[in-house]
């Protein structure tokens, strides 16, 4: 499909005006982006969250496609149950559109309440793709830290005193452990790069068996920067290697994107303090006090950035 | 009719859900309900079913699961036990908020901790509020037919509510007993083809499942929950009718023994039912004037029919196999108020029971009537433990 913005305006949209999210909220650019990678008919689910509270607050909705939200730890096993009753009704013939299943879910539902779900589901071989809107906190009760929060960051769970900066602890490396799965598909995205997210999407739509889609959803909120910044954010996290962008396509790394370029040599890899220095979470991290903090999230990115190089060179 | 055959009550749930033959089955093994599955299983392995067969990776997955394929527009059917029940906890209400007709065998088993893998109540009890209809099976013959019915009772447009039937773990879903299964076809058509209700697979009308729904809505939507369940008490009844039409089989929402001239009644819930009926037989012989109660449906709770059986008795000793600790058992109080308004109640106490799968004693429930008769019982007792 073309991936040209003229040919992607002409597409009825699947998630529409009217949701409550934020201003400069990511999450609704990224819905967007996922949604117009596929031609075929979409059913969703969506794990509890921002998303999900501010897409269906009854009796409205701003879902075109059908749309389930159960729990907020469940949206995977979810989308499986659909997923499953659309494989019993075909094989008895009461169903015969060809149907792909995707699931939405934030960094708390995916890295922390709702791992295990997700990993049963991805281990079971559903076909469904799963798309983690990662904000790298619980925005939605009003920024709590999750297992996605970067070391040093300001939560009101992980609250910067006078005694820590801030999250004692680096990220889990999710979409590490997702690949584990050797399952068909996984990547990592950020909607600054549509043409990127959107390949990926299409993708893991179409892979024969589970995918997972791990996106960067910078929260204005949440980061403390301006709501005019989240793009902006997306592309940083990404130029800085905090979030690299790339793919596991059936067993085989590939860098893509600003990613590939810097590993290619042709673009500047930028220093995680240009990252640390536009987001409120981590102001506390430029006094003198907490520099040593910063100094360890740089020496942490670009230990997973190397590993990620090499993985990515077999 | 059919020849008998002679199963346990897992088996008689998975040889009724083979001859269901659901969309779904998604499920997670946890003793006493395992051999369910095990069972379903083998059928689905040997394509005896079309069923669409998941093994999740937790209750918390199976009943999520079974909510995304009963949404999906499907026949869906499960089971579990105990801490299973337990861990469904959260999504039991999702499923009934839906209005999603998903069948689920019980095998009632006591909750950790202590952990135990025997019979009592407390997990079943615990999901008395999640709007699914309760029914109670006392031996093999009901766990069949109880599986059977509680597909007609969920997807009846007048309930279509989830419904769990539930059966003493081990006592029941262990024991070898004769059961009369009915023909394969006449089980299709009793049954029927399944209708779903704005499904997700309708991708042309789409549905919004799970809104989130403010202080403006939540409490309508609730209300309608009820108004399915308080019809679930008419649409019950006539399922048990229809059955006995079928198969010659009478069953009620409680079941009296012996009731019409006793003095002294004990009311049960299970497979303590039958020793009951035992005991009543023994203390008969001696002209004493007992009977026994047997409930089958908790919920919806049927406050009349039970006022009706028990009104103008003397005393009255509800057995409950589970405990709200720090209260009484869940029955009484429910028994109690179905009597408060009756111009003849009875004296009524609490009998807390069995719990972990203590065994019941026919001597025990014998001394419980002597207690009733002599006025000795307190308001609530402790039936067989060492206090």
């Amino acid at each position: 499909m073309s991936l040209s913005l003229k040919e992607l305006s002409k597409i009825e949209p699947r998630y529409t005006e009217g949701h409550r999210l934020c201003a400069g909220c990511a999450e609704p650019i990224i819905a967007r982006q996922v949604l117009m990678a596929t031609d075929k008919p979409v059913i969703v689910s969506n794990a509890t969250g921002c998303f999900e509270v501010s897409s269906t607050i009854y009796p409205f909705t701003s879902w075109t496609v059908p749309w389930i939200h159960s729990a907020f730890e469940n949206a995977a096993p979810t989308i499986a149950g659909v997923e499953s009753a659309y494989i019993a009704l075909k094989r008895k013939g009461k169903i015969t559109e060809d149907i792909r299943f995707l699931s939405f879910g934030g960094d708390g539902a995916t890295y922390d309440i709702g791992f295990q779900a997700l990993s049963g589901a991805i281990e079971r071989g559903h076909h469904f793709l799963y798309v983690c809107l990662n904000n790298e906190a619980y925005m939605n009760t009003g920024i709590q830290r999750s297992g996605a929060t970067e070391r040093g960051a300001n939560t009101t769970t992980c609250p910067t005193g006078t005694c820590t900066p801030g999250k004692k602890e680096f990220s889990k490396d999710l979409t590490k452990i997702i690949i584990a799965h050797d399952l068909p598909y996984a990547a990592q995205a950020s909607p600054h790069n549509y043409r990127d997210l959107m390949e990926k999407a299409r993708k893991g739509f179409d892979a024969n068996g589970p995918a997972f889609l791990n996106v960067i959803a910078p929260c204005p909120r949440g980061w403390r920067h301006d709501s005019s910044k989240t793009i902006d954010m997306a592309k940083l996290a990404v130029e800085t290697c905090v979030w690299p962008l790339y793919e596991f396509d059936n067993g085989v790394y590939s860098m893509t994107g600003e990613s590939k370029r810097i590993a290619e040599g042709s673009k500047e890899k930028r220093p995680v303090s240009e990252w640390l220095k536009a987001q409120g979470r981590f102001s506390q991290l430029m006094k003198p006090q907490w520099a040593s903090v910063a100094e360890e999230i740089q020496q942490n990115v670009d230990k997973r950035w190397n590993a990620l190089l090499k993985l990515c060179k077999n | 009719m059919a020849e008998h055959l002679v199963f346990n009550g897992d088996q008689a749930i998975a040889y009724s859900w083979k001859q269901v033959n659901p969309d779904v089955v998604a499920s997670y093994p946890i003793t006493p309900q395992t051999i369910i599955v095990e069972n379903f299983a083998e059928y689905a392995a040997n394509g005896e079913v079309e069923t669409e067969y998941v093994c999740a990776e937790s209750e918390h997955s199976a009943m999520s699961l079974c909510i995304g394929a009963a949404a999906a527009g499907g026949r869906v059917a499960t089971a579990t036990a105990s801490a299973g029940l337990a861990f469904m906890w959260e999504v039991l209400w999702i499923a009934s908020s839906m209005r999603l007709p998903i069948v689920m065998s019980v095998a009632n088993r006591a909750l950790s901790g202590p952990i135990n893998i025997h019979c009592d109540h407390s997990d079943a009890m615990g999901a008395r509020d999640t709007g699914w209809v309760q029914i109670y099976g006392e031996n093999v013959q009901e766990a069949y037919d109880d599986s059977l019915m509680s597909f007609r009772i969920a997807e009846n447009m007048k309930v279509r509510l989830p419904v769990m039937n539930c059966i003493d773990g081990f006592i029941v879903t262990h024991a070898l007993e004769k059961f009369i299964p009915i023909d394969d076809a006449v089980v299709k058509r009793y049954i029927g083809e399944f209708k779903p209700i704005r499904p997700l697979l309708d991708i042309k009308n789409a549905t919004t499942y799970g809104p989130f729904t403010g202080n403006d809505y939540y409490f309508e939507h609730k209300f309608q929950i009820s108004e399915a369940m308080k019809s679930a008490m008419g649409v019950v009844k006539d399922t048990f009718k229809e059955f006995e039409d079928l198969t010659g089989r009478k069953y009620d929402v409680v079941e009296g023994y012996m009731l019409d001239d006793a003095d002294y009644v004990i009311m049960a819930i299970g497979s303590t039912a039958g020793t009951l009926r035992y005991v009543v037989d023994q203390l008969r012989a001696q002209g004493k004037k007992v009977g026994s109660l047997k409930l089958r449906l908790f919920r919806p709770f049927p406050f009349a029919d039970i006022a009706k059986a028990l009104e103008g008795k003397k005393a009255v000793a509800v057995m409950d196999r589970a405990m709200s600790t720090g209260s009484s058992g869940p029955l009484y109080p429910e028994v109690c108020a179905a009597l408060y308004n009756s111009k003849d109640r009875p004296r009524i106490c609490n009998y807390i029971y069995g719990l972990g799968g203590r065994d019941v004693k026919p001597d025990e429930l014998a001394e419980v009537f002597d207690h009733l008769a002599k006025g000795t019982c307190k308001d609530i007792n402790f039936m067989g433990v060492r206090q």
